[in-house]
Formats: C-alpha cells, structure tokens, sequence
C-alpha cells in the first residue's frame, strides 16, 4: 500500500538577508506520525515551520498539505508558536485567548457564539486548565501559559499540529499532561510536528525524526534512524560521548 | 472668565460649546487608538506621525494660498502617511531598528516642516499669522465644520472597530498566528496605522504637532492600569481622553489663556499619575498594601505552625501552653497572637494559649493550599 503523506516540502530554501538558513529541504511526513524535529540552536526548525505555515516567504521550493497548497488547505492546520512570541501582559483571559483557535473558521467580521464558546471550554478542560479560564493570562504560570496555547490550537480542530518547543520551560507534570495529550492526537489519526530540544525524551515521545542542521540531515523513525551516527552529523558532536563525559 | 463660569456658559454658549464638543470628540478617538498603538508597542509611533504632519501643513497653504482647516489638515494627512510608511519601509528594508527609523523620519520632516514655516513666514501673504498655532494647538480656533468632520470619523472608527474588534484583537496579540489562520494581516495593521493617523491629524489644530503623541499615549496607559479586559481598556481610554480634553480646555480658556495643548497634555498626564498609584491591581499603592498584608499573613501563619508542632505532641491538640515557650520562635507579637484569636485559630487564657480545632486543620492544610490557589 502506498503510504499518504501529510506534509510534503521540495527543495525548500529560506534566507534572512544572505545567509541560508534552510537549504534544499526536501521532506515528506507520513500521516499519523508524532514528528520531533532536533538540531542545534540556529539549525532552521521554528523557521521550517515558519515556512510550511506561509509565515515566512522562502526564496525557492514548494510545500504541499496533503498535495495542496497551504493556502487551500488552512483549515486542516494547527499552530502552537513559541510561548515568548507574545507579550502575556495583553489585556485578556485564558479562555479568551483558546477562543482565538475559532477564529479562523468564522473567517473576517463574523464573531465568536456559544458554539465556539463551548468548543473553547473543552478545550481547556483538556488541557486541565478549566479552573483558570477568567484568569488574566500574566497570571498564569510558564507552564498553564503554554497549556492555553494548546488548547487553542486544539480548538482548531486540524489534521496536522505544528508546535513550536511547546515543552520550552515547563514543569514535569506540564510535560507529562502536554505529551499525553500530543499521544492521545497521534492515536485519533492526527499529524504533529514538534519542535523539540530534550534529546534524551526523543524516543520515549515521538516515532518519527528529522535531525535538521541549515540541511536535513535525516528523517524517518525513531527506531531506525535516531542513532549516533546521525546525532554526530547534526550536532557536529559525539553527543553521547559528551555527556558522559 | 473663571472655570466655574466656563461650565456655566458651555451649554448656552455656541463658541464655547462646539469647542468643547471637540476636544471631548478628539480626547475620546485618541484614547481609543492609542490603545491600539501602546498594545502593539508602537507608543512612538503617535509622535513621530505627528511631527511628520507639519511639512504637508506647511506645504497645503503654500500651494492653496488659504488657512482652510480642513485643505491644511489634508496635506498633514498626506505627509503623515508618507512619514508612516517611510519609518516601515526603512524598518524593513534595512537593518535599522525601528527606534531609529522613528527618530530618523520625526526630526526629519519636523525640521524641513519648520524650514517651511519661516519661509512662509517672510511672505508678504497677510494671512501667514497663526500657521504655527499647529505647533502647539489652540482649540479657540475650532469652528462647527472642524468639529462635524471629527465627529464623522470618529463615528466611522467606532464602526469599522466594531466590525473587525476579533481581527484587531488577535493581531495585537499574536500577529504570525493570525498569519496561518489565513486572515490578511497587512490589511489589518495598515487598517489599524491608518486611523491611528488620522486621529493624530484630527488633533493637530488643537494639540499641536509637538504634544499630540501624548493625547494618544496617556489615556491609554491610564485605562491599561485599571482593567484586564481590552474592550475595557479602550473605553475607560476614550473617556480618560474625553475628559482630558474637556478639562483641558476649560482650564486653558479661563483665565489665563494658556496654550490648549499643553493643558489638555498635563491634564492627561494627571489622570495617568492618579491611576499608576491609585488602581486596586496595578497600582503602586495597593501593591504595596498587598504586599505588607501578605507579609503579616505570612507571619501569622508561621507562628501558627510552630504551635502546630507543638500540639501535634499532645493527645489533645487543645491542650495549653504557656506563651513562653513560643519565645524561642521570634516571628510573635501580643497583636498577631490577638489577631490569631480573632481568626479563631488559637484560645488565649491569661498567659496560656491553646490550637483550636479550625487552627489545627489550618495549620494541617497550609501547605496543601498554597499549592491549591
């Protein structure tokens, strides 16, 4: 049987002014993998996935969302940025911020009912942050901040999730409660696409890699691929050498 | 004319009251939008689209020969667009950081707007006097015609506000998500840019170039202190503005006739100082009450568990103590020992004390609680 692809990418390269910091990407993810995407800092994930998101104009290539353009097929897609991206001093609560995941499927000028409300609440009650949902977002911990940014992408109700370091300066149990949750959307059929930094939690978490350096290094699964020999072309270190040292 | 005597006459009089009417209209779209600019962090942006106003000022009566309000306010607009999108494209073009590209295009056209007014100045043109009124504002030069455009585009923001509020939210919120939820983000902030524009070239005649980012900026750092919720925000910073501009002007016409604009500013300055201070979450004073409070709760709740320990010994956990043997605890005065009693917590007799119940299972759950709040 022939394996259907989620993401496609071909030949895609991004510069910021004249450095390259992705270069001939090619890359085609399954559909169904929980997807971690390594490699040191600098290496081009958030902008990989900046770039399939239509954030970032890449200067060649071309991306495909199940042999569609990204513009045709916004609705399927799911972002969670990078929690510092914003300012959480923003004068609004948490459930207002999860109902911002509607938004795209009201489109211009139409608002948010009971509908969207309801969705909302779900969402938070999934993520464990029901409790707080009138709360003033700057008064939310590091990690109940990142739990709101995932029910809103959740709301969105997508096919394939992009996360950017969504386990970037969170307590255990936030990581445990978020994982879980990226497992339980892994098992409905869902694609997710996550950023990630903690080397040592790859296999437990994901099935599928890319190890990623300004070029794709490599990309598969886990099982098959996540090996020193690769960790060393990325990192350009013996990594675990390293740290055993 | 004193200021009680202003606000007797502002209902009869027809001067006094078109003024009034719009420095109120004027204080409360700026509030509005300023919300808007200090929310993108864009709070220099006021100034700097102000300042770049006054060249198109200068150049719109050069070209029409008349001090038309309207014809004048017409070349601000049009210079202070291209102030806005020079700054934007310099931003993005080159690798200046966007508080230069601001400091850039403000001295920039503010200097070649003041080279065109002394040059307007040596004309032998007798209606040259009062160009540089637009330096400072003066709202006694306010006529019906000036105030019915303000109010129609005030009306026309509150409209497209209302109609894009979800849009205008998110993109002050978090622009690149708003992105890959497919809407057109450039419409929206230039939608935003234009009427924050407008809003400042609305006020030049009354503010003046040099002071009216201040119009824009203070309302809105006042209303920001007192909620958490944007639409409250921008309406408490619309009727901050208002009556700013109100009092600003009755002061300014009383009396002494001073400079509306700088009045108008101080008077928004002062709504801004009373609510860094005053307002229940954000304030410094009530920040610091809190924190004393919390201090004392604190206190209190440490006494509370070294008597804990010591109950906890004893069968019966209201067995008494002398209140001796707390001194080789320090954190405990008479009043907190007091203030322990009110609350239930501890029974004092004579120079023993004794846990309550409610203390023991307050004492038991300390932890358990913070963690819970």
């Amino acid at each position: 049987m022939e394996q259907k692809f989620a993401i496609k990418v071909d030949d895609l390269t991004v510069a910021y002014d004249y450095k390259p910091v992705l270069w001939d990407i090619d890359l085609a993810v399954p559909e169904g993998v929980l997807m971690a995407i390594v490699g040191p800092n600098g290496a081009g994930k958030s902008t990989l996935i900046k770039a399939v998101l239509g954030i970032i104009k890449p200067i060649a290539g071309s991306i495909s969302i199940y042999d569609k353009p990204y513009k045709e097929q916004r609705k399927l897609v799911a972002y969670v940025p990078q929690k510092g991206s914003v300012d959480w001093d923003f004068p609004t609560t948490a459930i207002d911020v999860v109902m911002m995941g509607t938004y795209g499927s009201l489109g211009w000028i139409k608002r948010p009912g009971q509908k969207e409300k309801k969705a909302a609440l779900e969402a938070l009650e999934k993520v464990g942050m029901l409790p707080f949902k009138n709360r003033q977002i700057s008064q939310l911990s590091g990690g109940q901040q990142q739990r709101v940014f995932l029910a809103r992408a959740l709301v969105q109700n997508a096919s394939i999730y992009f996360m950017d370091e969504p386990f970037q300066g969170v307590d255990a149990s936030t990581e445990i409660a978020i994982i879980n949750i990226l497992k339980e959307l892994r098992k409905a059929g869902k694609t997710l696409v996550v950023v990630h930094h903690d080397l040592q939690t790859v296999p437990e978490y994901f099935d599928w890699v890319t190890f990623l350096n300004v070029k794709k290094i490599a990309a598969g699964p886990v099982k098959e691929i996540f090996n020193d020999d690769n960790l060393t072309k990325t990192y350009g270190i013996n990594y675990k050498v390293a740290i055993n040292k | 004319m004193s200021i009680t005597e202003y606000f007797e006459l502002v209902f009869t009089d027809y001067t006094l009251r078109t003024i009034t009417l719009g420095t109120a209209v004027l204080g409360a779209i700026c509030g509005m939008l300023g919300s808007f600019a200090v929310l993108r962090k864009q709070s220099l942006l006021g100034d700097a689209i102000s300042h770049a106003a006054l060249p198109g000022i200068a150049i719109a009566f050069l070209i029409t020969g008349a001090k038309d309000s309207n014809v004048l306010m017409l070349g601000a607009l049009v210079s202070g667009l291209i102030g806005t999108f020079w700054i934007r494209g310099i931003i993005t073009k080159t690798h200046l950081k966007s508080d230069t590209a601001l400091g850039l295009i403000l001295s920039l056209f503010f200097g070649f707007g003041m080279l065109l007014l002394t040059f307007i100045q040596k004309q032998p043109n007798a209606n040259q006097a009062g160009l540089d009124k637009y330096l400072f504002g003066q709202a006694a030069t306010l006529v019906e015609k000036d105030v019915t455009i303000m109010v129609i585009v005030t009306g026309i923001c509150l409209i497209v506000l209302l109609l894009f509020w979800k849009e205008f939210k998110i993109l002050l919120f978090d622009a690149d998500y708003t992105k890959t939820l497919g809407f057109n983000t450039k419409f929206i902030d230039i939608l935003i840019t234009f009427f924050i524009v407008l809003a400042i070239v609305l006020g030049l005649q009354t503010v003046g170039v040099v002071l009216m980012s201040a119009l824009l900026l203070a309302p809105a750092a006042a209303a920001r202190q007192w909620t958490n919720s944007l639409k409250v925000m921008i309406i408490l910073a619309a009727i901050f503005g208002a009556f700013s501009g109100v009092l600003g002007t009755a002061i300014s016409a009383s009396d002494n006739n001073l400079s509306t604009g700088p009045v108008i500013v101080l008077v928004a300055g002062v709504f801004v100082l009373f609510s860094f201070i005053f307002s229940p979450e954000r304030g410094i004073l009530f920040r610091e009450i809190r924190f004393r409070k919390n201090r004392n709760d604190l206190q209190l709740k440490k006494t509370l568990q070294f008597m804990y320990g010591i109950a906890k010994t004893h069968e019966n956990i209201s067995h008494p103590h002398a209140i001796r043997i707390l001194n080789n605890f320090q954190g405990f005065t008479k009043g907190s020992l007091r203030t322990m009693e009110e609350k239930e917590w501890i029974q004092l007799k004579g120079q023993e004390w004794s846990l309550t119940s409610v203390g023991f299972e307050e004492a038991k759950n300390l932890f358990n609680q913070q963690k819970n709040d």
